[in-house]
């Protein structure tokens, strides 16, 4: 019932809407009630209203709108990225890019991997069938 | 000296009829001087050449009552469609039209009547060799090795219909002579698949499971969305 994730200095958010779909940003400042300074390592620092920044559950430990060196170190000691990759969030989000990249053949080629699994998976079944039957 | 392609004006325009220089400035510029000073103060001065003696033209006969326009000179030349830089070849395209439609086939090259020249290979999908044309095709990212194929032989003229032979009609003959000319494939046709199929079918058994993905048929299935898949 209570929150567990805070818009606090460190909160890593991904962004959900606008130019910067998609990226990792984090919010290094309050602004007001609305609006956050956002920055990441490739990017300018900006500023972003809140509804446009899905909260995640990394948190670094940074002062208020540190310097972008001091940022990068945080967030490499932190490894945000490999812990962003490691969630099943982000997990699901580069299943998706990967999907959405696939060639025709490769689609083609995740055809007969998905029936070869099947297969297996029926072969299998049949075994324990049998097993338990007898 | 190499001859200059372009003949730049010496003279140039303040606004287009007046020029910068004047005649005497440009006198000067032209080395006209110089022409005269070689020529002994005199300007070069070649004798027209005789004109052959024409016998006089007779008068026209008939006048026509209203002006025929003469329709004006086109010299333009048609040039094969534009390629789409997605097309080389070896990519593997996907047949949208006609009787091979869905068929995957690869591109071999494109002819000059602007047509691409594709085979199945025959072996694999039934395809054989045979123009298709690029609006009616989607080009996959897939290319396949096409380096020991010879395709100069093949051209427009190849594929072209046959010019049928006059037949006479005679009375009696009429029904027999109708079931005549079947449409065999001549030996010669079939013996050039063969040949351009040979190097193309080991190229693509080298690459796992792309002989199955040539001999299927693409199709939309559910979800698929085709402004959103990548091909």
């Amino acid at each position: 019932m209570p929150f567990k994730r805070y818009v606090e200095i460190g909160r890593v958010a991904l962004v959900n809407y606008g130019k910067e779909y998609g990226r990792l940003v984090v919010i290094v400042d309050v602004i007001d009630q609305n609006r956050a300074l956002v920055d990441a390592p490739d990017m300018v620092r900006t500023q972003m209203n809140f509804k446009r920044l899905s909260l995640t559950d990394i948190k670094i430990d940074i002062k208020r709108i540190p310097k972008k060196k001091t940022l990068i170190q945080a967030m490499q000691e932190a490894d945000v990225q490999g812990k962003w990759e490691k969630s099943s969030w982000g997990r699901k989000l580069i299943v998706q890019k990967k999907r959405a990249s696939l060639n025709d053949f490769d689609r083609f080629k995740l055809m007969l991997a998905k029936i070869k699994r099947g297969g297996l998976i029926r072969q299998e079944l049949v075994k324990l069938k049998k097993e338990s039957a007898s | 000296m190499a001859p200059k392609n372009s003949k730049v004006s010496r003279n140039p325009n303040l606004i287009p009829g007046i020029g910068k220089y004047s005649r005497s400035q440009m006198y000067h510029k032209k080395g006209l001087w110089a022409i005269k000073a070689k020529n002994g103060g005199q300007f070069p001065h070649h004798e027209k050449k005789a004109k052959p003696e024409t016998t006089s033209e007779k008068p026209p006969n008939f006048y026509p009552a209203d002006d025929v326009k003469k329709p004006l000179v086109n010299k333009r030349k048609p040039k094969p469609t534009k390629l789409r830089t997605s097309i080389t070849p070896g990519t593997v395209l996907i047949i949208l039209t006609g009787r091979f439609k869905g068929k995957r086939v690869v591109f071999l090259k494109q002819l000059p009547s602007g047509l691409l020249l594709i085979t199945g290979p025959f072996k694999i999908n039934g395809v054989p060799l045979r123009r298709v044309n690029q609006s009616y095709v989607i080009a996959t990212s897939t290319k396949v090795d096409i380096s020991g194929v010879d395709v100069n032989k093949l051209d427009d003229k190849y594929f072209g219909k046959k010019a049928e032979k006059k037949k006479k009609k005679g009375e009696g003959e009429f029904f027999e002579a109708e079931k005549e000319d079947k449409n065999v494939l001549p030996q010669e046709k079939k013996d050039d698949q063969k040949l351009v199929d040979a190097s193309l079918i080991q190229s693509i058994e080298a690459v796992p499971d792309l002989k199955a993905y040539l001999a299927a048929r693409f199709s939309l299935k559910s979800g698929m969305k085709p402004h959103e898949l990548v091909f």
